[in-house]
C-alpha cells in the first residue's frame, strides 16, 4: 500500500504522535510543581489512541510499502504496550523520587517510546525494524537516567547506552549481511531470496542469524546478553524499572517471532519445517540452551540479592527465560503461550514493582528488611505483594501459573524432544519459590507484630493496586476471554 | 440434593468470606463461625456416606460443567468407594481441628480462614475427577499450609515452613509435566475418565529417548505423590514440619495430608498407567519396607515426643504401600489371587484411614502434654500415670492402636495388608514384619519412660486433661476401636470401587510382561 492510502489504517500512530506534540507543549506551561499534569494530557491521548486501535479493522495488510504490518498480532502488543504504559505513567504519579524533579518531560519521553515500540511490534522491513529498536532505546536512555542527582541512575543510563550501542552495532552488522545475502529489506523478499541461496553463503547467514540474535537477546535480557539488567534496573527509578521489564520487553517478543517466523521460516505451513531456512545450525536447540540458561542464572542469581529491587530484576530475567522456552518451537500454540504469558507478567510484575516504590516511600528504602511485619502494619500492601509474589512463583490459582502452564503446554505438545527443556522450566519455578516467599516471609513471619496500622496514603494507591492484583488473581482461574482473544490474535500479516 | 459435592468443597470458602467480614478483637466469634461451618460440612459428609450406594463400584454423585473450553478443561466432580473415607476423614478432622486449635490467640482471624481454605483445598483433590482441576486444588494447599507452619508455629517454624513449601512444590511441578504429557498423548483431555480410558492405549510402546513412556510418567508422577506420603528418601521435611507445625496443623498433616499421595497414586497412577504397576510394583512394596524399618528404628531414636509420633507416620505409611503393591497378586502371572490382591489394597486403604485417626489421636495428645509442660522431651517426665490417669489412658489407647495391638482398627488394616502382600512378596513382608516388633518398642519404651517410674516432683501440680480435650480424642478413640471390633462397614464401602480398580489394573497385567 502507497503511503498517502496507508494513513488511514495509522490512525493509531497519528494520535500518537499529536498526544507526543501536546504532551511537550502541555510541559512548557506548567510549573514544576504542576508539571505532573502532563500525565493527564498522555493518558488521555493514549485513551484516544486505544479507541483508535479498537475501532480499526483488522484485516492483515501492510502500510507504508510493506515496511509495517497491520494485521492482529501487532494489534495485540499495542493494546498490551499502552496498557502497560498507561499503568506505569499512574505509578509515577505517585512515585515518591520522581516528586523531586520537574516530570513533565518524562512523560511526554514514555509516550515517544510507546510510539517506538508501536513501530517495533509492527515493522516488516528491517530499516524499519532498526529504526524503531532505536527509538526504543535512545529513550529508554533517557528515562534509565532521569534521577539526574542520584549517581546510581546515572550509572544504569551509561551502562545502558554503551551496552545499547554495542548490541545495536552487532545487530546491525547482522542485517547488513542479511542484505547483502538477498538485496532486500523486506521480510518477505528475504525470505523467498534465502530459500534461492546456495550452500556456499550458508556461513554468512548462520552469522547473520546470530548476529541478529544477539541484539533481539539484549533486548529481552536473555542470557549471556543481560549483563545491563541487573545495574540498570537498579539505577533506574522504580516506575522505569517497571516499565523496562514489561513492555519492551513484549515488543521484542514481538519482533523476535515476527523476524524468526517470517525471514528464516520455511515456506510450507508446517511448523516443523519452521526452522528449516538456516541449515547447518541445530537453531530450535541454541535457543532452547540459551533459554535454559537464562531462566537457571536468574534465578540462581535473584537468590543471593538483599534489595527487593535487584531481586525482581534478576527475576525478570529469568521470566524471559521461561517465554524463551516457547521460541523453538515455533507453533501457533507457542505464540500463543508467550502472548498470554506476557499478559500475566504484565500484571504481576507491575503489581511487585508498584509495591516496591510504595514500600520504598513508606519506609525509606527497598532491601527485604524494610518489608518486615508490613503483614500488621499495612496489610493492604501485604496481601497483593503476598499475591504478586506467588503468582510470579508460578502457583495456582493465580495468573502466573496461567502464564507458565500455557509455555509449559506449548513446550510438551512438541513431543518428547523438548521435554528437557520443561523439565528445566518447572525446576527453575521451585527455586525462584525460595527468593520470592522470601518477600512474604519479611512480611508476615519476622518482625516484630503491631497493632499499629498505616493507612494508605491516597485513593490512586488502592486503586491501582486493585487494578493489579485483581487480574493477577482472577485470570488464574477464569481466563477463557483473553485465551479467545489470543487465539484471534495470532494472525500475523504473511506478505502480499 | 443437588451439587452436593460442590457444596462440600467450597463450604469452608464461604466460612473464609464470613469470617473476613468479623472484626479481628471478636476471636471467640471468628472460632464460632470456623466451628459452624466445619460441622456442616461434616453433616454433610456423613449425609453424603448415607446416601453413597456401596454397591457401585463406579464414580457418583458426579458434577461436570463447562470452565475453559480453549483446553477442555471442564470442572469435574466425583466421589466412590477410595474418596468416600478420605472426605469423612477431612471432615470429621477438620472439625476436630477448630476445636484442636481453639486456645490460638494470635492473629484469629488469618489461622481459622486459612485452616478453611487448607480444608478445601483438601477436599478438592479428593473430590476433583479433572486433572487441571486436581492440579489446582493440589497446589491451592501448599500456601495456607506455609502461613499455618510459618505463622503459628514453634521455633524453627520458617525454615520448616519454606522447606515443606519447597518440597511439596518440586513433586507437584514434576506432576505438572505428566499432566501435560497425558494431555497431549490421550487425545487433548484432562477429563481423569477419559484418560483412565485412553492413556494405557495411547501410551503402549510409546518410546520416549529410548524409554517407555509409560515409565517416564510413572516416575514423575510417583515423585509428586511419593514426597507427599512421604516415601523414603523423600521424607525428610516431614519429621521438621511436624515438630514444628501448631498442634492442630500436625495432625492435619499426618491425619490427612499424607493420605493424598497414596490417594493419587491410587486414583492415577494405578488406574491411568497399569502397565506402570507391574513394572514398579516390587520398587513399591521395597520402598514401603524401607519406610517401615527406617520410620521405626529413627522413631526408636527420638527424645522429642512429637518427632517419634512423626517417624511413626513414616513407618504407618509404609506398610499402606506395601498393601498398594499387593495388587499385582491378581494377575495371571502371579496365579491370579484375587482375594491377595482385595486383601493388600484393601488393606491400605483402610490402613490409610486408620492412620487418619490413630496419628490425629497421638498429635493432639502430644499437645496436650506440650500445652502444660511446655516442652515434649520423653526424658524430661515419669511417673505421669500418677499425676495424669486420665491422659494416660487416652495415651495408653492411642499408643496400643499405633502399635497395632488386635481389637484397634490398626491390626486390621496391617494384617490385611501381610495377608495380601505374602503371596507375592514373601521376603519383603517377612522382613517387614520385624517393622512391627519395632513399632511396639518404640511405642512401649516411650510410654514406660513418660508414665511409669519415679514421678517427676515438678509435674505435681499439673492440670488433667479437660474437657474440650477429651471431646476432640473420644470420637477418634471410638472411630478405632470399633472398627478395630467390627471393621465390616469400612470394608464393604470400599469393597466394589477397589474391585473395580483391581479389575483394570490386571486387564493389562498380559502387555505388562511386553514392557518388563
Amino acid at each position: 500500500m502507497n503511503n498517502l492510502n496507508s494513513l488511514v489504517f495509522f490512525w493509531p500512530e497519528l494520535l500518537l504522535s499529536g498526544t507526543i506534540l501536546v504532551a511537550i507543549l502541555a510541559d512548557l506551561f506548567y510549573l514544576k510543581k504542576d508539571s505532573f499534569k502532563v500525565a493527564y494530557w498522555s493518558l488521555g491521548g493514549m485513551f484516544l489512541t486505544y479507541i483508535a486501535i479498537r475501532l480499526q479493522d483488522i484485516e492483515p495488510t501492510s502500510l507504508f510499502m510493506n515496511t509495517v504490518a497491520h494485521d492482529p498480532f501487532s494489534q495485540f502488543f499495542k493494546i498490551l504496550i499502552l496498557f502497560s504504559t498507561a499503568i506505569v505513567m499512574l505509578m509515577s504519579l505517585v512515585s515518591g523520587e520522581l516528586r523531586k524533579y520537574r516530570i513533565g518531560e518524562y512523560f511526554s519521553i514514555m509516550t515517544i517510546m510507546t510510539f517506538g515500540l508501536f513501530l517495533m511490534s509492527s515493522s516488516i522491513d528491517i530499516l524499519m525494524v532498526y529504526l524503531s529498536i532505536e527509538i526504543v532505546s535512545i529513550m529508554s536512555f533517557f528515562l534509565a537516567g532521569y534521577l539526574k542527582r542520584d549517581s546510581l541512575s546515572n550509572e544504569a543510563s551509561l551502562k545502558y547506552v554503551i551496552y545499547g550501542a554495542f548490541s545495536s552495532g552487532i545487530m546491525l552488522y547482522g542485517l547488513s549481511i542479511l542484505f547483502g545475502l538477498t538485496g532486500t529489506t523486506n521480510f518477505f523478499e528475504m525470505q523467498k531470496a534465502i530459500s534461492m541461496l546456495g550452500v556456499e553463503s550458508n556461513f554468512a547467514l548462520i552469522l547473520s542469524a546470530v548476529f541478529i540474535l544477539v541484539g533481539f537477546g539484549y533486548k529481552i535480557s536473555a542470557v549471556p546478553f543481560h549483563f545491563w539488567t541487573p545495574d540498570v534496573y537498579e539505577g533506574s527509578p522504580t516506575t522505569i524499572t517497571a516499565y523496562l521489564s514489561i513492555a519492551p520487553k513484549a515488543a521484542g517478543f514481538a519482533l523476535m517471532l515476527r523476524f524468526f517466523n517470517q525471514v528464516f521460516g520455511g515456506m510450507s505451513e508446517n511448523v516443523s519445517t519452521s526452522w528449516s531456512a538456516i541449515n547447518g545450525l541445530p537453531w530450535p536447540e541454541l535457543i532452547a540452551a540459551l533459554s535454559a540458561a537464562t531462566m537457571t542464572v536468574g534465578n540462581l542469581v535473584a537468590i543471593q540479592q538483599s534489595n527487593v529491587k535487584r531481586m525482581l530484576a534478576y527475576s525478570s530475567i529469568a521470566h524471559a527465560g521461561y517465554m524463551m522456552m516457547a521460541l523453538p518451537m515455533m507453533s501457533n500454540s507457542s505464540i500463543e503461550g508467550i502472548m498470554m504469558y506476557l499478559i500475566m507478567y504484565l500484571f504481576m510484575n507491575l503489581g511487585a514493582f508498584f509495591v516496591v516504590i510504595y514500600v520504598k516511600d513508606q519506609t525509606g528504602g527497598e532491601e527485604f528488611n524494610n518489608f518486615d511485619g508490613l503483614g500488621w502494619k499495612m496489610p493492604y500492601i501485604a496481601i497483593p505483594m503476598t499475591l504478586f509474589m506467588v503468582a510470579l512463583t508460578g502457583l495456582p490459582p493465580t495468573a502466573g501459573f496461567v502464564g507458565k502452564f500455557y509455555i509449559f503446554a506449548a513446550v510438551i505438545e512438541s513431543g518428547s524432544k523438548f521435554y528437557w527443556l520443561a523439565f528445566v522450566g518447572v525446576i527453575n519455578s521451585v527455586i525462584s519459590l525460595y527468593y520470592y516467599i522470601r518477600v512474604v516471609k519479611h512480611m508476615y513471619l519476622l518482625g516484630e507484630r503491631s497493632d499499629e496500622f498505616i493507612n494508605p496514603s491516597s485513593k490512586l494507591v488502592l486503586g491501582l493496586l486493585m487494578i493489579l492484583a485483581v487480574p493477577s488473581f482472577v485470570f488464574g482461574w477464569y481466563f477463557s476471554p483473553i485465551a479467545e482473544w489470543i487465539s484471534r490474535s495470532t494472525i500475523m500479516f504473511q506478505g502480499m | 440434593m443437588d451439587h452436593l459435592l460442590s457444596w462440600i468443597i467450597w463450604l469452608p470458602v464461604i466460612g473464609m468470606g464470613v469470617i473476613a467480614f468479623i472484626p479481628r478483637d471478636r476471636s471467640s466469634l471468628i472460632k464460632q463461625t470456623a466451628a459452624l461451618v466445619s460441622g456442616i460440612q461434616l453433616l454433610l459428609a456423613v449425609y453424603l456416606w448415607s446416601v453413597f450406594d456401596a454397591s457401585n463400584g463406579n464414580l457418583q454423585f458426579m458434577e461436570r460443567a463447562e470452565w475453559i473450553p480453549s483446553f477442555n478443561i471442564t470442572y469435574i466432580l466425583g466421589v466412590d468407594g477410595l474418596s468416600l473415607p478420605m472426605v469423612f476423614l477431612m471432615a470429621l478432622i477438620g472439625f476436630i481441628g477448630i476445636f484442636v486449635s481453639w486456645n490460638i490467640s494470635n492473629a484469629v482471624k488469618g489461622y481459622f480462614s486459612l485452616f478453611l481454605l487448607l480444608n478445601t483445598g483438601v477436599m478438592g483433590v479428593f473430590l476433583a475427577l479433572d486433572f487441571f482441576l486436581f492440579y489446582i486444588f493440589w497446589e491451592v494447599m501448599l500456601l495456607p499450609m506455609y502461613f499455618l507452619i510459618g505463622m503459628w508455629g514453634g521455633p524453627q517454624r520458617e525454615y520448616a515452613a519454606i522447606k515443606f513449601f519447597l518440597y511439596t512444590l518440586a513433586g507437584s511441578v514434576l506432576m505438572l509435566i505428566a499432566i501435560l504429557a497425558l494431555y497431549f498423548t490421550c487425545g487433548n483431555t484432562f477429563d481423569m475418565l477419559l484418560l483412565m480410558e485412553r492413556a494405557p492405549i495411547a501410551l503402549d510402546g510409546m518410546l520416549w529417548w529410548g524409554m517407555s513412556a509409560i515409565k517416564v510418567i510413572w516416575v514423575l508422577l510417583f515423585i509428586g505423590f511419593a514426597i507427599k506420603v512421604p516415601v523414603f528418601p523423600f521424607h525428610t521435611w516431614l519429621p521438621l514440619a511436624h515438630v514444628e507445625a501448631p498442634t492442630a496443623i500436625s495432625v492435619i498433616l499426618a491425619g490427612v495430608l499424607l493420605k493424598l499421595g497414596v490417594y493419587g497414586m491410587l486414583r492415577i497412577n494405578y488406574t491411568m498407567l497399569p502397565d506402570g504397576v507391574f513394572w514398579f510394583a516390587g520398587a513399591l512394596a521395597v520402598l514401603g519396607l524401607i519406610n517401615v524399618i527406617w520410620g521405626a528404628m529413627c522413631a526408636l531414636a527420638q527424645k522429642d515426643l512429637k518427632k517419634l509420633v512423626a517417624y511413626s507416620s513414616v513407618n504407618h505409611m509404609g506398610y499402606t504401600l506395601l498393601g498398594m503393591a499387593a495388587v499385582i497378586a491378581a494377575s495371571e502371572m502371579n496365579g491370579s489371587n484375587l482375594i491377595s490382591a482385595q486383601a493388600g489394597v484393601g488393606g491400605a486403604v483402610f490402613q490409610m484411614f486408620n492412620h487418619g485417626t490413630i496419628s490425629a489421636m497421638l498429635f493432639i495428645l502430644v499437645g496436650v502434654i506440650y500445652d502444660r509442660a511446655h516442652h515434649r522431651d520423653i526424658e524430661g517426665f515419669g511417673g505421669l500415670a500418677s499425676q495424669m490417669p486420665i491422659y494416660t489412658a487416652f495415651v495408653a489407647v492411642a499408643f496400643f492402636a499405633g502399635l497395632g495391638l488386635p481389637g484397634f482398627s490398626g491390626f486390621v488394616s496391617e494384617a490385611m495388608i501381610f495377608i495380601g502382600a505374602f503371596p507375592v512378596f514373601r521376603t519383603v513382608v517377612i522382613i517387614s514384619t520385624l517393622g512391627i516388633l519395632l513399632n511396639a518398642a518404640y511405642f512401649l519404651w516411650a510410654f514406660q519412660r513418660m508414665f511409669f517410674g519415679p514421678a517427676n516432683e515438678k509435674y505435681n501440680e499439673i492440670p488433667e486433661i479437660n474437657r474440650r480435650e477429651i471431646l476432640t480424642l473420644l470420637p477418634l478413640a471410638i472411630i478405632t476401636l470399633i472398627l478395630g471390633v467390627y471393621p465390616r462397614p469400612f470394608l464393604d464401602l470400599i469393597a466394589s470401587t477397589l474391585n473395580v480398580l483391581i479389575e483394570s489394573v490386571v486387564m493389562y497385567g498380559g502387555i505388562a510382561q511386553v514392557i518388563q
